[in-house]
């Protein structure tokens, strides 16, 4: 007998009797004989005690670093409630709300969470979350080219390769095709979007802060992007939109993005959560799930799934996305932290990124092995050219505990010496100095 | 008392429930063209508003540690808790994904290690766990599906056969993935009628998806005969991993013909479905799809693990990074827990719940197909269709009983579908009392219709106005202050 399985030896006798059958091969006795019961190379169940001591030796495998590397995983503090109040049973352990009756924990979460990224992002409205901020993008071109039913997308070089790459994939066998606008001194070049833009493409995609770490500079964008009818669709980092200016304010149409900046724990690449939000105008062509208010009958407030004859189980080989649930406990997570960070917690914890990150540019700037090679303004995370050999710098801060800038000649083979740092409010000023110490050592 | 209150709604300005360190950094700015002009309305609340909130909140909810939670097609089974525990060490927890590969060894090993099991339970070859749900997981499979026949210059391929009992994500990702989806109809017990099947079957047939045992429970006995007919034809044979717990240690996908197949980590492994992901969905093919798994590819070497598995055949990247990591830890933990020596007793005790309740209960709900299911099965509503009582009524009165209603409409082929699953680890006890509330249900709708009709009674709301929804959305907190 097994822990998770309660049936006795009289249970199973008492049940296949009801049944009428003499044991449980009984049971299966339809599937080819031949089929059955091949042998497999696995191991024998263990103890609780014997698991732990073999999690011992796996993570004594792992060696986590303290990152100065973002590239779309952002080492942000994370509030102890946080932990606590998602791994409750009524949260953790409910499936999708299909009994909004007895859901309403899940579906009220779901609407706090789309008002926060409403607040966030500018827009009017939210889904109620997808995988990451690469599919959520992905999922965005497909809405643009659905809403202009053309098959052509613009993407932007300054978006995260990954992205890019994500991008591609979903358009590939789409049968969409990706053409990709020209970068100007670290931003997504306006002239390029402007010769490039014509009806044909259903949209644009951009990202800020970009690959090299730059707030970019919307202006004039969305103005030539609707002069053709496409939509405008911008992937930032919501944590910054504590700060910067919105989605919406740059005209954006949609807006998508990697909420693990929200407080999310690295957890080696996820569960992460993506984010996409809309306006008014294309709310009914959006994926994913969307919660709204209602009332029960008796006139008393309550939250539901809605606009549902947008999704798979109603459209099938209709439906503009495939997507069946959310991330949805990622979403309770985030919608967590922005209310216990809150209004003030969360601006504050950016603009202490934001400053740290401006002083190790700045000292780094201060040693001979580091230059500037974009005059453009940054957010948490910067590239520079370094003089030093990636490699044995990256190392040498490995052997000290810490994960070094990320190089970007691993996407691009002709950024040789280009390394892009990223910092959060989890780097104290000696830890900063420490770091910068070390990478002044070298020669 | 019914708890009603947003988080906005409790919100009071210049409270706090936050502390970080203070900052000997000077003061760093940037131009105004580049700043938003307001604060984004996020609460202001301390740490027990904060607490209090969502512990009511949660209160709002039904999770399976609170009682039966029959869903068909969704395997409601138990969660461990000592998963959660694993997944949560911050050897696994505080890992970058970019971290070098000698730094990450445990995790690489988790990775290899759980996709390695896949195929030795699954049959296939080998798997990438970098898809984060099911229905990812059938977009990945089905690229792959796409990419095998166009390496083959086979460009012709184009459709994709699905059953009419098919869950919808089935045509959905289909056409997400540039192919057409052509519905064959089932038979009566939901099976594939091999009839049909010979006559749609040409060389613009990429491959057929299949769910066996089917969306009914019935398991797919033609199955070697249906996969010798489309592998004659050129297509290649896609297993939708959603009902594989009562074949686990029984019989193989790979075994029974199947190229490709997606896993639930969320149903067959444990994982929590966390009121709707984070999921995981990982894709076993065989050994001559394997070029085309998505990269990176975890590959084992002398000296360790690597991330280059990749080949230039790949359909590319589907995923930011490697997937849910933390998922996949939870669900290698789970399959070290259960071990080769239980693993089959999970496929009998599932496939002898359900067996159990379909014997108990088919003389008051309308069982369209007699025979032995797996681990779930289909009642047509209740038998006594006079009293006007639906399936959805019989589903909100199951709450009222604190059990979470088993799946309802779905499939499609079967007009008042109450579907239900009972996971291995739900007791005699536990069944024996649900079976109970069902036949006191069937009893009351003869004897006091309007009663089942009313239900819910006990819920903290009752049924919803879902057609307002829909007509007036509002769909968040600055709608709700518009509107008043």
């Amino acid at each position: 007998m097994h822990k998770y399985m309660p049936h006795t030896h009289e249970d199973v006798k008492a049940m296949l009797e009801k049944i009428g059958v003499k044991d449980l091969d009984a049971l299966f006795a339809e599937i080819p004989k031949e089929l059955m019961h091949r042998d497999m190379d696995l191991p024998r169940s263990m103890s609780e005690l014997e698991l732990y001591d073999h999690f011992d030796k796996l993570t004594s495998q792992n060696k986590p670093l303290i990152p100065f590397m973002g590239a779309g995983a952002y080492d942000h503090y994370t509030p102890s409630v946080i932990r606590h109040l998602i791994e409750r049973q009524e949260f953790l352990t409910a499936y999708t709300p299909y009994q909004p009756e007895i859901s309403q924990g899940t579906l009220q979460y779901i609407f706090e969470y789309q008002s926060m990224i409403t607040q966030l992002t500018g827009m009017d409205v939210s889904n109620a979350s997808m995988y990451d901020g690469a599919t959520a993008t992905a999922e965005a071109m497909f809405m643009a080219c659905g809403q202009r039913r053309t098959d052509k997308i613009l993407v932007s070089k300054t978006v995260n390769p990954n992205v890019i790459d994500v991008v591609k994939t979903y358009a590939k066998y789409r049968g969409l095709e990706v053409v990709m606008i020209e970068e100007d001194a670290g931003q997504t070049s306006l002239a390029s979007l402007q010769s490039l833009m014509c009806k044909d493409y259903a949209g644009v995609i951009v990202q800020s802060p970009n690959v090299y770490g730059i707030i970019e500079d919307y202006t004039g964008f969305s103005e030539v992007i609707s002069e053709h009818k496409g939509l405008f669709i911008i992937n930032q980092d919501p944590s910054t939109l504590t700060h910067l200016k919105t989605p919406a304010s740059w005209g954006a149409d949609i807006a998508v993005g990697e909420a693990q900046s929200l407080g999310v724990p690295l957890s080696y690449g996820g569960p992460y959560i993506g984010y996409m939000a809309t306006t008014k105008k294309y709310m009914r062509k959006m994926p994913g799930r969307i919660c709204g208010v209602t009332k029960d009958k008796d006139g008393k407030r309550a939250f539901v799934l809605t606009l549902q004859a947008r999704e798979q189980h109603i459209r099938r080989d209709k439906a503009n996305s495939n997507i069946c649930s959310n991330q949805s406990l990622l979403a309770l997570f985030v919608t967590i932290y922005m209310s216990i960070m809150g209004k003030k917690g969360v601006y504050e914890a950016q603009k202490i990124s934001f400053n740290h990150a401006h002083y190790l540019e700045e000292k780094l700037l201060e040693l001979p092995t580091f230059e500037r090679i974009f005059d453009r303004p940054f957010f948490k995370e910067f590239t520079l050219k370094t003089s030093l050999d990636v490699k044995l710098l990256n190392e040498t801060l490995k052997d000290k505990g810490y994960l070094g800038p990320l190089p970007l000649v691993t996407f691009d083979q002709s950024k040789q010496g280009l390394v892009t740092f990223a910092v959060t409010e989890k780097r104290t000023k000696a830890q900063i100095d420490d770091f910068v110490h070390i990478i002044g050592g070298l020669k | 008392m019914y708890y009603d209150k947003l988080i906005f709604e409790i919100s009071t300005k210049d409270r706090k429930g936050y502390s970080l360190p203070e900052s000997t950094i000077k003061n760093y700015d940037l131009p105004d063209t580049l700043l938003r002009p307001d604060c984004p309305g996020l609460p202001e609340v301390s740490e027990l508003d904060v607490v209090r909130h969502y512990t009511n909140v949660s209160f709002k909810n039904f999770g399976i540690e609170k009682g039966f939670y029959p869903l068909g097609s969704c395997t409601m089974k138990y969660n461990p808790k000592i998963n959660q525990d694993i997944a949560n060490l911050p050897g696994f927890a505080n890992l970058h994904p970019y971290q070098p590969l000698d730094t990450v060894q445990g995790s690489l090993h988790v990775y290899y290690e759980t996709q390695r099991m896949l195929s030795e339970i699954s049959g296939l070859d080998t798997f990438t766990l970098n898809s984060y749900a099911g229905a990812h997981g059938e977009l990945v499979g089905l690229m792959i599906m796409k990419a095998y026949h166009e390496s083959r210059g086979d460009t012709k391929r184009t459709k994709v056969i699905v059953p009419d009992s098919a869950h919808g994500t089935n045509p959905a990702s289909a056409t997400v993935a540039g192919l057409e989806s052509v519905e064959v109809k089932s038979n009566l017990d939901g099976t594939v009628n091999v009839n049909d099947l010979k006559h749609v079957l040409d060389d613009t047939i990429a491959g057929i998806m299949l769910t066996n045992p089917n969306t009914l429970g019935m398991f797919e006995k033609d199955i070697l005969e249906i996969a010798k007919l489309v592998h004659q034809a050129g297509g290649l044979l896609y297993y939708d991993g959603a009902n594989l717990n009562p074949l686990l240690g029984m019989v193989r996908p790979g075994d029974m013909g199947f190229d490709i197949m997606h896993i639930n980590l969320h149903k067959t492994f444990s994982t929590p479905h966390g009121g709707g992901g984070p999921g995981s969905g990982p894709v076993g093919v065989t050994k001559a799809l394997k070029p085309f798994l998505p990269k990176p590819v975890v590959k084992k070497e002398k000296d360790g693990y690597t991330l280059d598995g990749a080949t230039d055949l790949t359909i590319g990247q589907i995923s930011h990074f490697y997937g849910n990591m933390g998922v996949v830890i939870k669900a290698y933990t789970y399959l070290l827990t259960i071990g080769k020596n239980n693993l089959s007793d999970i496929a009998k005790f599932s496939t002898l719940n359900a067996n159990y309740i379909k014997e108990s209960l088919k003389d008051d709900y309308l069982l369209p197909f007699k025979g032995i299911c797996k681990h779930e099965f289909v009642f047509d509503g209740l038998i006594d269709k006079s009293t006007h009582v639906t399936t959805l009524d019989v589903a909100k009165r199951l709450l009222d009983f604190d059990m979470h209603p088993p799946t309802v409409y779905f499939p499609l082929i079967v007009k008042e579908a109450i579907m239900i699953e009972p996971p291995e680890n739900e007791s005699k006890q536990t069944i024996d009392k649900f079976i109970e509330v069902m036949k006191q249900i069937a009893k009351e709708a003869k004897e006091d219709p309007d009663l089942v009709k009313g239900a819910p009674y006990n819920t903290v709301v009752k049924r919803l106005d879902e057609a307002l929804a829909a007509r007036k959305p509002v769909v968040k907190y600055k709608d709700l202050l518009d509107e008043a």
